[in-house]
């Protein structure tokens, strides 16, 4: 990737499309293709079935929501948030909320109820995602029964959470200095009752997917991502974890309840070939469950005991009537299912309305390695790559 | 290392002028960085072994407003075995009037992620990127007229016979 200022193409895109060889075919892999996750073009530089260079082409699905939070309130921002990342919405308004209250101070001001219900729908979402990741990358390689169960298991928290905030998959639950609402009654035994059904159930996958020999051929020693790729291309989340790293964000930075529980941060240690292949990526999210599953079982303790629900308690209380932070730049960052998730607040301090807002979706950063990994491979493999890299469109195209 | 530090660290190693300013008033402080000078200043703290800031967390492209006139990038640089962050910000008066782009160095042979990054802000933005090897929009069409996020972006009426 040398600066092309001899060469006479403007681009790099440009270079490798016009020296492609006769005997090369160049192949276009979506938008509208199962395998690519959503609406993700990729073009292939193909020689037979061996893929030369892979073109991601993105943005499809932008839906400007950079531009909309210039002109939209914080709070009315929280709903454009959810839909970034749409299978992990409560992340996402969390992490945005979380940044606003850093802004305007008020970060230690709330409850530890709220606090800890916040990290309980969290991580019922992360789940909820990771089972999405696991399900869609069996059927990606093959495996149909696994995809069902994901779906039916994934279900029970989609219901839950429909149930604490009205709806299904984009909640606004999340507000800045609050919540929409507290659980609702009954809310801490029903999800006590899911844990202990899903606990068995992630044995049964693991049984029935994660050590299946056909599915370890298709996985393992594929698509290896090496520790020091990973962090030039700024990869994060489960894909650094994966190649060996542990740095989780919710131990780094230590926000909201993270620091009050007890939880490991898994690795991936090449058990079944290399370190960073895809099989690797694969377990990493199996065992994040696991630990996601703890988490749950620790909030629920507390919310069931020293931090019941009083009929006094209003979780809006905190609310402010207006939000309008001092004028500075702030950057937050935060651990979504997908990795770093960070947003970055230009404000004035004088309008509700912040000056400029960025925002680092973890699948953006995820997917750019993937021409760099994916060359001299089979198209095959390519399939079984991009299902480990686990992308969400919606946070990629913003 | 600290912040003062980290200042400290680049005036000893590029001099005096290489800082033109810094923030200290918000919650995270940031250096200010010469506009030519970036790409060496992050491929220093890249390497030096007392920062190593081997991870690029956030590059922005700012517009910051008419009246000013002044276009700006801002990294968010972290440090992965030191845990630590650092923001540095390049700014630039650039006339809207003029044909051609406000121009800063690319940091694409530091750190890869800004490839993409770069091409964000080329597109959304309006900034061009010296020696960036594949600067093409990304999130918009390729025939999209304008930058969005600039302060005196106005739409086009139409987009090939659709209504914008």
């Amino acid at each position: 990737m040398e600066a092309n200022s001899n060469t006479p193409y403007k681009t790099h895109y440009e270079k490798l499309i016009s020296e492609a060889e006769s005997t090369e075919m160049i192949l276009n892999m979506g938008p509208q293709h199962p395998s690519t996750h959503g609406v993700l073009r990729l073009e292939l530089i193909t020689d037979g079935e061996i893929v030369k260079e892979v073109i991601p082409h993105v943005g499809y699905l932008h839906r400007c929501f950079e531009k909309h939070a210039e002109n939209l309130t914080y709070q009315q921002t929280i709903p454009f948030a959810d839909r970034m990342d749409y299978l992990a919405s409560m992340n996402n308004s969390h992490a945005w909320v979380m940044g606003v209250e850093r802004m305007l101070g008020i970060d230690k001001e709330i409850p530890k109820r709220i606090e800890y219900i916040r990290v309980l729908v969290c991580e019922l979402n992360r789940i909820g995602s990771h089972l999405i990741a696991l399900g869609t990358y069996g059927i990606d390689i093959g495996a149909f029964t696994p995809f069902l169960w994901c779906f039916r298991d994934r279900e029970h928290i989609m219901n839950m959470l429909e149930w604490a905030s009205g709806s299904r998959m984009l909640y606004n639950y999340i507000w800045v200095g609050g919540l929409y609402y507290d659980l609702p009654v009954g809310f801490e035994e029903r999800c006590k009752e899911f844990i202990d059904y899903f606990k068995p159930k992630m044995k049964e996958l693991n049984e029935l997917l994660t050590e299946n020999q056909i599915f370890i051929s298709r996985t393992a020693n594929v698509g290896i991502l090496p520790l020091d790729v990973a962090i030039n291309y700024g990869c994060s989340g489960p894909m650094l974890r994966a190649s060996g790293l542990k740095w989780d964000l919710r131990r780094v930075d230590e926000y909201s309840a993270y620091p009050e529980l007890d939880f490991e941060i898994p690795i991936g240690k090449g058990e079944m070939g290399t370190t960073g292949d895809c099989w690797d990526r694969f377990k990493v999210r199996v065992d994040e469950i696991e630990e996601s599953v703890k988490m749950i079982e620790q909030c629920l303790e507390r919310l069931m005991k020293d931090l019941k629900r009083t009929t006094d308690f209003d979780p809006r209380a905190k609310l402010p009537k207006k939000i309008i932070p001092k004028a500075q730049d702030y950057y937050l960052r935060a651990e979504s299912p997908r990795g770093e998730l960070g947003y970055y607040f230009i404000t004035d301090g004088k309008s509700e309305i912040p000056k400029r807002v960025k925002a680092r979706g973890p699948s953006f950063n995820n997917l750019h390695v993937i021409s760099e990994i994916s060359r001299g491979i089979l198209i095959a493999d390519l399939i079984a790559i991009i299902g480990s890299i686990d992308i969400v469109l919606g946070e990629l195209d913003r | 290392m600290s912040f003062n530090e980290i200042k400290a660290l680049l005036i000893r190693k590029f001099g005096e002028e290489v800082i033109v300013g810094e923030e200290l008033t918000g919650l995270q402080p940031a250096l200010i960085i010469h506009h030519d000078r970036i790409a060496e200043v992050c491929l220093e703290l890249r390497d030096n072994e007392n920062t190593y800031f081997d991870f690029l967390a956030c590059l922005s492209g700012v517009d910051y407003g008419i009246e000013e006139n002044m276009f700006g990038v801002v990294y968010h640089l972290s440090s992965l075995p030191y845990k630590t962050q650092l923001t540095l910000k390049v700014k630039k008066y650039h006339d809207r009037s003029r044909e051609e782009l406000p121009s800063f160095p690319s940091v694409n042979q530091v750190w890869r992620t800004a490839d993409w990054h770069e091409r964000e802000a080329f597109d959304l933005v309006g900034i061009h990127f010296e020696s960036h090897p594949d600067l093409r929009r990304i999130l918009l069409p390729d025939d999209w007229e304008g930058y969005p996020l600039r302060k005196d972006y106005k739409a086009q009426e139409y987009y090939h016979g659709i209504k914008v």
